[in-house]
């Protein structure tokens, strides 16, 4: 069990107004999966995946994450998670202006105290998403799918328990997102756990899971037979 | 966080592309900074060479000379004393040199204005002064023709003089002018020797000017009853300063028949006082230049300050990326910290650099201020300072990069 969720809850005071953006949630995903969390705005997903990467905390439940009890952690030890457990993967990218790709992919070792030759683990990272070519490329030279793919590179490079993305696709066009969402089939297949917040059920197609989420309770949980 | 020696390289390489990509910005944010330091440096660079130019002057002027002058003590409400008590007498000059174990020599000065005769031309208004034969030695300056006084002349009052050698154009003497008759005050005086004109140092820019001097004695008989005259002496080594000054205040109180509870009515000078008198004038306006170092580094690092919210508001999104991939809040915080001390560093380097260039050109000129230099201590107060600043101003944008929420920054547009 890679994830282990029980009770979530997640509460937002916004002026004498308290919102229950997760009002109880249970979930279990398996090493080796490849989930879809969907739901409409306001349904909770965001803040379900805020929580699922650390950068957020519960109001209460707890969160387990490859054997770590993460809920309760302090702020400087959920950066350390974050560095060595979760890999993320943002809709608008968010590489590093007028770095080159190979320094972008290298950042989370910046973070890291792992030993090693970090210049060559970002290599094999960027081979990985085949981009070989493209290592000394600044953001601004490389399309929206050749961005997306040193993200994922940037994300592999830690090797993480978890890879999260949020709207992977959601500024590519129909033929970079099959591309990509290919890209996250074959790490799954390589057995790495993938957890894809989306809107798009076109998306969803592509994972062996899906749960959606309304009004910050799970809505439905069900597994599917995923398109290849 | 304990942060590795690799990180914090990593981290001071990041401030440097960050203040290459912004050159102009980063430029003008330090440019407080840089006028500060090369305006401080340049002031402390001269100082120092005025200092040394100052002492070097005192040193060749000698360390072991003394001053004695009548002096109307300072006692508020109280009568004053009479000239006559006052002014230093010929029997008082006695007394000093058989009583003060610690000189080598004395001589007494005095000086009256008259206009002098050489053949037809005439120079009024010349400086004319009266002195002893000892003051050749005091005060360094042999003649170079002719003679100088001698014991004689002083006991017999003779009408003899020295001039220097501008006196020799300004009066039209001959080019040796030993043996030449010169009318000062109406007498008739002899000349018997040469004395080179003093040009080094502080006195130099004098314009060219004639000089005569006559035998004490001679001087007195031809001065008013009024006029007083002063005494230079020599202590025996400059270590004996101190000694020296107690017994002439021995010697001359107990000749003045002074109580216990009178003041001194005459006062004694040292070179050394002089340059106690000009270190502390030094120190005064090394105060001031630390005081305006002060102000513009004030002003350079609220100029930092500035530029540093621009860069965290500017790269907020990117400060959400860094905490999502594993950053704490004090790799964050260092990050930007290390931004403003690399950027106000540059900034003290450079106006170094410039105070140096301008410290250099002050030792071009002649008259110039050979020695003006940036002592070390100042390079390094600057260095630290600069670093300081960045520190310092640098500290309230860290922070509030630090504290960024990264679910936040990342929705940041």
């Amino acid at each position: 069990m890679i994830i282990r969720v029980t009770n979530l809850r997640r509460e937002f005071t916004v002026g004498i107004e308290t919102i229950h953006a997760l009002d109880g949630v249970d979930l279990s995903i398996e090493r080796g999966e490849m989930v879809a969390i969907m739901g409409s705005s306001g349904s909770g997903k965001s803040t379900l995946m805020n929580i699922l990467g650390c950068l957020d905390r519960p109001t209460s439940g707890t969160y387990e994450l490859d054997g770590k009890f993460v809920s309760g952690m302090d702020e400087k030890e959920l950066a350390r998670v974050r560095n060595e457990k979760i890999g993320f993967v943002f809709q608008s990218f968010e590489l590093l202006p007028r770095t080159p790709a190979l320094a972008n992919v290298e950042l989370p070792l910046l973070y890291a105290d792992q030993p090693g030759d970090r210049r060559a683990r970002a290599v094999r990272a960027l081979e990985r998403v085949g981009l070989a070519d493209r290592m000394d490329h600044r953001p601004n030279q490389l399309s929206g799918g050749q961005k997306q793919r040193v993200a994922v590179a940037r994300a592999l490079l830690t090797d993480p328990a978890l890879l999260l993305a949020d709207e992977p696709t959601g500024n590519l066009d129909t033929k970079t997102t099959e591309e990509i969402m290919r890209l996250f089939v074959d790490l799954h297949d390589e057995g790495r756990t993938v957890v894809i917040v989306t809107h798009e059920p076109e998306i969803a197609e592509w994972c062996t899971r899906v749960v959606r989420l309304r009004d910050g309770l799970i809505e439905s949980d069900r597994s599917v037979e995923p398109r290849r | 966080m304990n942060p590795s020696p690799r990180f914090i390289f990593q981290t001071i390489l990041l401030a440097i592309r960050q203040i290459r990509a912004h050159k102009l910005r980063s430029f003008l944010t330090t440019l407080g900074i840089m006028i500060g330091v090369a305006s401080v440096s340049t002031v402390i660079a001269a100082l120092t060479g005025l200092k040394d130019q100052v002492l070097s002057e005192f040193e060749s002027f000698g360390a072991s000379k003394m001053f004695i002058f009548p002096d109307q003590p300072d006692r508020a409400g109280q009568n004053r004393y009479p000239w006559r008590e006052i002014k230093l007498k010929e029997r008082e000059l006695e007394g000093l040199v058989e009583n003060c174990p610690s000189f080598e020599q004395f001589s007494p000065n005095t000086d009256f204005r008259a206009t002098v005769i050489h053949g037809r031309k005439e120079v009024p208004n010349i400086n004319v002064v009266g002195i002893w034969p000892t003051w050749h030695d005091i005060e360094n300056r042999p003649v170079i023709m002719g003679r100088p006084f001698v014991e004689a002349d002083e006991i017999d009052a003779k009408p003899v003089a020295i001039v220097n050698d501008d006196a020799i154009t300004e009066l039209e003497l001959p080019p040796d002018p030993v043996g030449s008759i010169i009318m000062v005050k109406g007498r008739r005086f002899l000349i018997v020797g040469v004395i080179e004109t003093n040009r080094t140092g502080m006195m130099s820019f004098q314009p060219e000017q004639t000089e005569i001097w006559v035998p004490f004695s001679t001087a007195r008989r031809m001065q008013s009853p009024w006029s007083f005259f002063y005494v230079t002496g020599q202590v025996k080594s400059p270590d004996l300063v101190d000694e020296a000054t107690a017994e002439v205040r021995y010697v001359m109180r107990s000749m003045r028949q002074l109580g216990p509870d009178d003041p001194d009515t005459f006062r004694i000078e040292a070179i050394d006082q002089y340059i106690e008198q000009f270190g502390k004038l030094a120190t005064g306006i090394t105060a001031i230049a630390a005081g305006i170092v002060a102000i513009s580094l004030l002003v350079g690092g609220i100029g930092i300050m500035n530029i540093m919210l621009v860069s965290v508001s500017e790269r907020t999104r990117e400060i959400g990326l860094r905490k999502a991939v594993g950053a704490t809040p004090s790799a964050i915080m260092l990050q930007f910290l290390l931004e403003a001390v690399v950027l106000s560093l540059l900034g003290g380097l450079i106006g170094l650099v410039l105070g140096q260039g301008l410290a250099f050109l002050l030792t071009i000129p002649e008259q110039g201020l050979q020695s003006a230099r940036i002592p070390s201590w100042a390079v390094a107060l600057a260095v630290a300072f600069s670093a300081g600043t960045g520190v310092i101003f640098g500290f309230f944008p860290a922070m509030k990069a630090a504290r960024l929420d990264p679910i936040e920054a990342l929705r940041h547009e």
